[in-house]
């Protein structure tokens, strides 16, 4: 527990889904402060619980992904079966408790189940209902399953990564998926906000591709003001040169660029060329694009042997804008995620110790912060029924003896 | 508009503007304020400083520092993009001293505090920082970014994210906040569970080029990206319901289209499981694909993906995007009054409603005094 007040104390969040998209905007709401409740069944656990490694020890297991971790520590985690008219009603009653829903089921799921903004508005006319999915709930194509990995190819990311004689590459994971939780956070927050002025909730139609697309804005203006057709080109930039990745020794990487002819000559002075900064095939920053072969293998010559840490150290005391290319296991050692406690250690009861993921931004007056694990199917279910929905000993008791908690 | 009560001065430079946009977006009052010389025609600029008005300040000077003052003083949210270290008047730490009950949010490459805090970023050094460059390229070639600048849209997305949380608390509180955003930082999210691999396991995820690893336990790759009739399509072979049934599916499309199946048609894809196979397995699964897609479009594969619910999609380039039905249904793109130009328009539709985009990119912020001003001047 932490002594600081949490931004977002007071806030209430229920999740109906799974997987990435849904379930990271609960995780960040509640890392400073909202109580966040993800909703599962046992017979329909998230998906990230059993469907992608990593599990702990290689073993899978319902408590023993890495996957659903990463996207739900901080939450209370509990079972409810919507396949039971009493499941959907014990959800009615969860959902006149809370301030926002976030739900990423397909399109029309929802209302099938009775669960509706429309059924729960009548309800809680305060409430916000966040919906998102690949396509959005409207359009011809609305009904398109999907999953972000592959939405990525779909919004341009793909396509404009890897070398222009190459194919397409993938980006990590579901790239978008991160993109649209962000946004779809923001845009949760402020309908709250409204809510909490006005008395008046609203549905919120979140279309991940949508949002990806924010994210490709600038090569879909130009598209749309000249008809330049954006290609993958590389590590190339328009304007910057050099720019791109560099091999350091032991297989390491460093990125670097300059953004002027002064911060070319600076690097050149560092790797002992300074004769580069005047050399014509090299002045000026369209030279130096066209002679890129050349430019780049005189660049690696000096960081081959030297460690990506050194390079970047090297040209930062410069002026020149470096970085190494930091691997997964890297990102554990680099000294500004390690200040910014990036990952932080929580026990989880199957799991043991291991490591969770903070946002990328933090609050100076009410830091957040990783409240807690993730939780196991339905840890919560005595907790959050009892004292957060405030079901009586006979309420809860008929509930389970139904079988809604399966 | 959600945010119809919320005024915010955005002085930052490209790892800001979207924060600035995404609170437009959701109906703040956005104030752009920019040096003098910002060229305004490049596309990256119009796209994401659309929406807000914009004021010109040369803050070297003091009676535009005076100027910013008057401005920022009524303002809820101040997005900075700080120098290191900071100079007046954008200092966020003098700008909360000074208004308590304002959220100061200042996005900067690498965070706030660390030894590395004053280093120089843009986008590929942020990229690489945050993980992101280290798991895109072929597995024997160089890390990649993505060629469209990716690092300053993570730190603005989480920027505005970070404000409205500090936005919520004062509802709460009456005090604003500072939020700190590190663009490398704000890239880690964007690697998904990758850094999990690590953690639990040991393991080091690494990049795959146009295959997916990480899936199966015995280390099998898969393929992703299939050249067709005019680019490429990502489909992946997955496991579990969704999986069962695109596979399914797939088989059944090209079983109608007479295409040759190899070990495809023997297959029992309720039983399959990715996890499990091994590279042998995989390759042989793949191959008779290969050679279906390469009959494919893009377009057809769109579209009889969607009739038969099947997962994956094209690799589109801008004009696929442009020229998408789905887009075109739910009007996402836009042009804003007073121009011809088209836009990304608000990334959300709020009860059925689209919020509509208010201003031009470039639109003058004029305050009341201006107007007076300009009022005296033409009579």
């Amino acid at each position: 527990m932490t002594a600081l007040p949490q931004a977002l104390a007071g806030l209430k969040v229920l999740e109906f889904g799974g997987y990435a998209a849904g379930p990271h905007i609960g995780k960040v709401l509640a890392n400073f402060g909202a109580q966040t409740i993800h909703v599962e069944s046992r017979d329909r656990p998230d998906g990230f619980r059993l469907q992608y490694p990593p599990f702990k020890d290689d073993r899978a297991g319902y408590n023993r992904s890495g996957c659903f971790a990463f996207f739900n520590d901080s939450k209370y985690g509990v079972t409810v079966d919507l396949k039971k008219p009493a499941g959907v009603e014990l959800a009615r009653r969860m959902a006149q408790w809370c301030d926002l829903i976030v739900e990423n089921m397909r399109p029309g799921v929802m209302e099938r189940l009775g669960l509706g903004y429309g059924a729960l508005a009548a309800l809680n006319p305060r409430l916000v209902m966040l919906s998102t999915c690949n396509m959005g709930q409207t359009g011809p194509r609305a009904d398109q399953p999907g999953f972000g990995s592959q939405l990525s190819a779909l919004a341009g990311f793909c396509g404009m990564t890897g070398v222009p004689e190459g194919p397409p590459m993938l980006l990590y994971g579901p790239y978008i998926d991160y993109v649209a939780s962000l946004l779809g956070a923001s845009a949760a927050l402020a309908a709250v906000l409204r809510s909490r002025r006005s008395g008046k909730g609203c549905c919120i139609d979140v279309s991940q591709y949508e949002c990806g697309l924010m994210f490709m804005a600038g090569a879909l203006q130009d598209y749309f003001a000249s008809g330049r057709l954006a290609q993958r080109r590389g590590n190339e930039d328009a304007d910057a040169a050099p720019h791109g990745a560099f091999p350091c020794r032991d297989g390491g990487w460093v990125a670097l660029s300059c953004w002027s002819d002064a911060e070319f000559a600076a690097l050149a002075g560092a790797i002992g060329k300074t004769g580069l900064a005047a050399d014509p095939a090299f002045a000026t920053p369209v030279a130096r694009r066209a002679n890129r072969t050349e430019l780049e293998a005189v660049i690696a010559a000096w960081t081959r042997p030297r460690t990506a840490d050194a390079v970047a150290e090297t040209l930062q005391a410069i002026g020149v804008a470096a970085y190494p290319v930091v691997t997964m296991a890297g990102l554990f050692a680099d000294p500004q995620l390690q200040v910014r406690r990036n990952f932080r250690v929580r026990r989880h009861p199957e799991m043991g110790d291991h490591c969770y993921c903070f946002p990328g931004f933090d609050l100076a007056e009410a830091p957040g912060d990783i409240i807690g694990p993730a939780p196991c199917v339905g840890a919560d279910n005595d907790f959050v029924f009892r004292d957060l929905i405030g079901l009586s000993e006979v309420e809860y008791e008929s509930y389970r003896s139904q079988g809604v908690f399966g | 508009m959600l945010l119809s009560n919320v005024l915010v001065i955005d002085a930052t430079d490209r790892f800001g503007w979207l924060a600035g946009r995404v609170l437009a977006d959701l109906g703040a009052d956005v104030v752009k304020v920019d040096p003098p010389g910002t060229d305004r025609t490049r596309p990256e600029w119009r796209a994401f400083n659309v929406n807000k008005r914009v004021v010109e300040l040369d803050l070297t000077r003091s009676a535009d520092r005076k100027r910013f003052d008057d401005l920022v003083a009524p303002a809820d949210i101040c997005l900075l993009t700080p120098a290191a270290p900071p100079s007046l008047p954008l200092d966020p730490d003098a700008l909360r001293r000074r208004h308590p009950s304002m959220v100061v949010v200042a996005i900067t490459p690498f965070g706030s505090v660390g030894p590395r805090s004053a280093w120089k970023g843009t986008d590929i050094e942020t990229m690489a920082a945050g993980g992101a460059m280290a798991l895109a390229g072929e597995t024997d070639g160089a890390p990649m970014r993505v060629s469209e600048p990716q690092a300053y849209a993570w730190a603005g997305a989480q920027a505005a994210l970070g404000a409205l949380i500090a936005l919520f608390k004062r509802a709460g509180t009456g005090r604003g906040d500072r939020v700190d955003v590190s663009a490398q930082a704000s890239v880690v999210t964007a690697l998904s569970h990758a850094p999990a691999f690590v953690d639990l396991l040991g393991v080091e995820p690494t990049r795959a080029g146009a295959f997916i690893t990480g899936r199966s336990i015995k280390g099998a790759r898969y393929r992703v990206f299939w050249p067709c009739r005019d680019g490429f399509i990502n489909f992946i072979f997955y496991g579990g319901n969704a999986g069962r049934r695109t596979n399914e599916q797939l088989v059944a499309w090209m079983r109608d289209r007479g295409a040759e199946l190899g070990v495809l048609a023997a297959i029992d894809w309720k039983s399959w499981d990715p996890t499990k196979a091994d590279q042998a397995e995989v390759d042989a699964i793949e191959a008779p694909v290969m050679k279906f897609f390469a009959a494919v479009t893009k377009r057809e594969f769109l579209t009889e993906g969607h009739r038969r619910e099947m997962l994956g999609y094209p690799v589109s380039t801008v004009s696929d995007i442009a020229t998408d039905p789905q887009l075109e249904a739910r009007q996402f793109f836009e042009r804003v009054a007073g121009s011809a130009e088209t836009f990304c328009g608000a990334f959300a539709i709020i009860d059925g409603q689209r919020p509509p985009l208010r201003h031009a990119p470039g639109a003058p912020f004029t305050t009341a005094q201006d107007e007076r001003e300009r009022a005296g001047g033409q009579t």
